[in-house]
């Protein structure tokens, strides 16, 4: 902050500041971390049940307290994962029906992006109201509209597979087309203008140029549509039909009895995320080391 | 108001915005996606609609008739009008309580965290890869009644030794708060993170307190991402129903509880149609009141 005050201000300020200085200087000291402090307590308070669910996950249950409280240290929730019924096959269509839903949702919500940002043409103040009203919708009307349409046009046998990719396409979408035109509204265009002054045509520019520019913002969209995706409850609540998808499988296992090993598949999933967004930030401080 | 300020900050690119965007074919990239929204979202909406007047003394086995029973709306507020003040309550509380926790977090990340900047963003984001319903479930073992944070805060008092934390609204709104605090941290942190350090310096230098500084030129110029914050904390959280069901109890319940066993669980369609209808016109109009009030259009 001091960077920009001429240094003969600063010398002539020095002597006068410091008979006060040690008292001044631990307020300062305060007054600059205080809001540091804060930020990390309110990060301590998220890390609250994600610790408490790591700690039950090497829990003995007696009886049906898995939920309640820690009872002994043991390995085996760990190794038989897939022992409860039905586990690992609501994992497997949780992952099926969040890849579908990702990759749809990315290409289109994309290609609406770049037509927003790119190009002009009328009624683009309509689009973006169609493309915000999903988003201003309350997850338990977007399901529940979309249930009665899957019933009154006849499909509700088909209820499953194909109406949870639907549902959850539907809300990723406008996700990732705020997300994308973001990332191309900052975009500058005059490092595409410079390819083209280089005789690049317009399709060598778009994937030697623009595509890798837009990149980090299609993969942060990517990544925010798998986790909305395979997070939701009330969406698939309403659309999943007899099928059962992981967080409807926690549902379940609410009502009855809580298999431990919900809370094995909950700290892995922390873990491989955490995994993944290590793996990114490594990469992204090499590029930075290599480009400086 | 940051057209006077512009000067200082970098110039950007120096096309001018419209004419750089070409005119031409280029709107169908727009129609895949538009088709989505129309046949799974427009026409849905508008199917609920319909079902929204149907004679109420049908039933799900038998069909119902189109009655144009306009009647079903003027019931449904009269038997749930509490239950929709208690959502919007609950959800104004918890924006407000997210709103007070995130801003010093995300101000933190972006102006206090220095190099640590980047792991602590991810800090942000990481917990929310678990699954939603377990954090919420870890969170009525946490504030059960033999729990910890009862167990504490009846030790210091604040609460009577045969008080509860669980099946209260503190717990309901507690859960509702958590689940949704980095939509609110995120928003905000973009913004912060765009504001040129000179501007608050500039303020320093016309004698404005580190506080008058904050608040005369860093908040105002983060208020677009307060707003989109404040927008994605309200909307889904008046819509909830996990965190009533799983953390209160029915005297918690919100509107989201009875649409869901409206549709659910007694097959009441026309009932479970009005609700939604209103649930979401009330939403859209506050949401567009309040983007015209805070001045920042060009999010919708």
């Amino acid at each position: 902050m001091t960077a920009t005050v001429p240094r003969d201000q600063q010398t002539r300020e020095r002597p006068v500041a410091t008979p006060v200085a040690p008292r001044r200087s631990a307020v300062r000291w305060l007054a600059d971390h205080i809001v540091l402090f804060i930020g990390i307590l309110v990060l301590v308070y998220t890390f609250v049940p994600i610790g408490y669910i790591f700690a039950l996950s090497f829990n003995q249950p007696t009886a049906r307290s898995a939920t309640a409280q820690f009872e002994g240290f043991t390995w085996n929730n760990w190794t038989s994962i897939c022992e409860p019924e039905g586990l690992c096959e609501s994992l497997q269509l949780s992952i099926g029906v969040s890849i579908t839903a990702t990759i749809l949702a990315t290409v289109l919500g994309t290609l609406m992006a770049f037509a927003l940002v790119r190009h002009s043409f009328r009624g683009r103040s309509a689009s973006n109201l169609v493309i915000f009203l999903p988003m201003a919708t309350p997850e338990v009307v977007m399901g529940s509209s979309l249930l009665a349409m899957f019933v009154s046009v006849g499909v509700d046998g088909l209820l499953g597979f194909v109406t949870l990719v639907i549902a959850h396409t539907l809300f990723c979408l406008s996700f990732v087309v705020v997300t994308v035109k973001a990332r191309l509204a900052g975009m500058d265009t005059r490092l595409e203008q410079a390819a083209m002054d280089l005789y690049a045509n317009e399709w060598q520019t778009f994937r030697l140029v623009t595509l890798p520019l837009a990149m980090p913002g299609i993969v942060a969209a990517a990544m925010l549509a798998f986790s909305l995706s395979f997070d939701d409850f009330i969406v698939s609540n309403f659309t999943a039909g007899q099928s059962v998808t992981f967080p409807l499988y926690v549902y379940g296992a609410k009502l009855k009895e809580f298999p431990p090993q919900l809370f094995v598949v909950g700290t892995i999933m922390f873990l491989v995320s955490f995994l993944f967004v290590i793996a990114g930030e490594i990469y992204r401080r090499r590029r930075a080391a290599a480009l400086r | 108001m940051t057209a006077g300020l512009t000067p200082v900050t970098d110039p950007g690119p120096v096309v001018d915005g419209e004419t750089s965007k070409r005119r031409g074919w280029g709107w169908l990239l727009l129609v895949p996606g538009m088709l989505w929204l129309a046949v799974f979202f427009l026409f849905p909406t508008v199917q609920l609609f319909f079902t929204s007047l149907y004679d109420p003394s049908g039933s799900y086995e038998q069909g119902y008739a189109m009655t144009w029973h306009f009647a079903n709306y003027v019931d449904a507020v009269r038997d749930t009008w509490d239950l929709f003040a208690r959502s919007f309550l609950y959800a104004g509380i918890t924006t407000l309580v997210c709103l007070a926790l995130a801003y010093p977090l995300a101000y933190a990340i972006a102006f206090k965290a220095g190099r640590w900047k980047h792991v602590m963003l991810v800090l942000v984001i990481a917990p929310f890869f678990t699954s939603f319903l377990l954090r919420t479930l870890s969170w009525r073992t946490i504030l059960a009644d033999q729990g910890p944070v009862t167990d504490f805060l009846q030790t210091i008092a604040i609460l009577p030794d045969d008080g509860r934390l669980l099946a209260t609204p503190v717990a309901v709104i507690a859960g509702l708060v958590y689940n949704f605090l980095p939509f609110m941290t995120l928003p905000i942190y973009a913004s912060l993170d765009k504001v040129d350090h000179r501007l608050v310096e500039a303020a320093g230098d016309l004698y404005a307190s580190p506080f008058t500084g904050f608040r005369k030129v860093t908040f105002p110029l983060s208020t677009p991402g307060v707003v989109s914050g404040t927008l994605l904390t309200f909307i889904p959280s008046s819509g909830d129903y996990v965190n009533a069901q799983l953390l209160g109890t029915p005297n918690q319940y919100m509107i989201g509880n009875r649409i869901q066993s409206a549709f659910l669980t007694e097959h009441n369609y026309p009932l479970a149609a009005s609700l939604s209808l209103i649930l979401m016109g009330i939403v859209v109009v506050m949401v567009v009141a309040y983007v015209r009030r805070a001045g920042t259009e060009d999010l919708l």
